[in-house]
């Protein structure tokens, strides 16, 4: 079964990933920031990394920043899942390795054809 | 809605497009065409369609038959068939003289998501010097009108379309994003009822009409389908949707269908 790893600082929208996700065949885990989800990685790489942009401490971009450094750190597809809907932000996230981009409110099938688009599925 | 309104509703989608419309789906019929009786000035459904059949109002009637036509559509449905008909329709076009001029038609582009794909294709796909001419129809004037703006919402561009050709082929306008103008300048517009002559309309070396025959009636599938063939190039290709299944097709038809969406198979 496939692992993807919610990052969002709130639980509300933790919850309908995970219920979308688990819809998908995703084995899910979760994480409230990204010092959380840096550590998650460290102890096993996810296939799939929903990814928010805003939280407190460490910005979802300084999370993908230092995971793409870690050995391993290129496996995951990551998926930003945000409400950033400008398009600089959006090619900032693509340049520094995100897979696909999501802009909040989503649905269940934005977010399975953005995670097909990313490999992921 | 009565069911005498709902069956005059099916019989007149029927007679002007062809369209398959089942009576029985009440709140369908209720959900297409109560906006347009409210667009209309109409206080209730039945008001406009009462309207529509004691003045004979042509008008009311195709904006009844379009709110009906289907309008489900999205970016890159079904990416792969969709990429290999429009690289294949390069390869095919790379053997010609110079001179000629590569013709796409997208027909019942509905709200502009498939001819600007194939747009989006051809801008990265396209050896410079090509020439191009992409034709996009649909059978309402208000989706062409919405087509033709490349205005679409923040959800509309997160149906299909991959984040890097969001950025590379839109800009953001408001709380919108819009076709970039380089892609907008290369489509060219046309209201066409696909059951209506079109012969004078062609030839062309690749036509699109996915998801469009499974939506109509019997006769007048093999009566669309018969109008696009008409409208190819010797040589040219028609894709088909996934539905868009054609019991009876002639030798001379498949051939001409032969590049028809995989999935179909």
């Amino acid at each position: 079964m496939k692992t993807c790893l919610v990052v969002d600082d709130s639980r509300v929208i933790r919850k309908v990933a995970r219920r979308i996700l688990e819809d998908l065949g995703f084995e899910v885990a979760e994480a409230a920031d990204g010092a959380d989800a840096l550590a998650w990685c460290a102890t096993a790489m996810p296939d799939a990394i929903l990814l928010d942009w805003n939280m407190p401490g460490m910005t979802g971009l300084e999370v993908l920043r230092r995971l793409r450094r870690e050995p391993g750190g290129d496996v995951p597809r990551v998926v930003f899942c945000t409400v950033e809907n400008e398009l600089d932000r959006i090619r900032e996230a693509l340049a520094l390795g995100a897979n696909e981009y999501i802009m909040k409110p989503f649905d269940g099938d934005i977010v399975a054809g953005k995670l097909a688009m990313a490999g992921a599925l | 809605m009565t069911p005498q309104d709902r069956a005059a509703v099916a019989a007149l989608c029927a007679e002007r497009a062809g369209l398959r419309v089942d009576p029985d789906k009440e709140y369908l019929l209720e959900n297409r065409l109560g906006p347009v009786a409210r667009r209309e000035g109409f206080g209730a459904l039945s008001d406009m369609l009462q309207a529509m059949r004691d003045r004979g109002d042509e008008r009311l009637a195709w904006a009844t038959v379009e709110a009906m036509s289907p309008a489900e559509t999205a970016f890159f449905r079904h990416p792969p068939s969709l990429e290999q008909a429009v690289a294949q329709a390069l390869a095919d076009f790379a053997g010609r003289r110079e001179g000629q001029t590569l013709r796409i038609w997208v027909a019942a582009c509905g709200a502009g998501q498939e001819v600007y794909s194939v747009a989006m294709l051809l801008d990265e796909l396209a050896p410079a010097g090509v020439t191009i001419d992409l034709c996009a129809s649909d059978l309402s004037e208000r989706r062409l009108e919405k087509a033709r703006s490349g205005v679409y919402s923040q959800f509309e561009v997160q149906r299909g379309l991959p984040a890097q050709r969001l950025v590379r082929h839109f800009e953001k306008r408001d709380d919108s994003f819009v076709v970039a103008q380089r892609i907008r300048q290369m489509v060219r517009w046309r209201r066409v009822n696909l059951l209506e002559d079109l012969s004078p309309f062609g030839p062309f070396d690749l036509v699109l009409c996915r998801n469009v025959l499974g939506g109509l009636l019997e006769p007048a599938r093999m009566r669309v389908l018969g109008n696009l063939t008409e409208t190819m190039a010797e040589d040219g290709r028609l894709v088909l949707g996934a539905g868009d299944v054609v019991p009876g097709l002639t030798a001379h038809e498949q051939d001409l269908g032969r590049a028809a969406d995989p999935r179909a198979a």
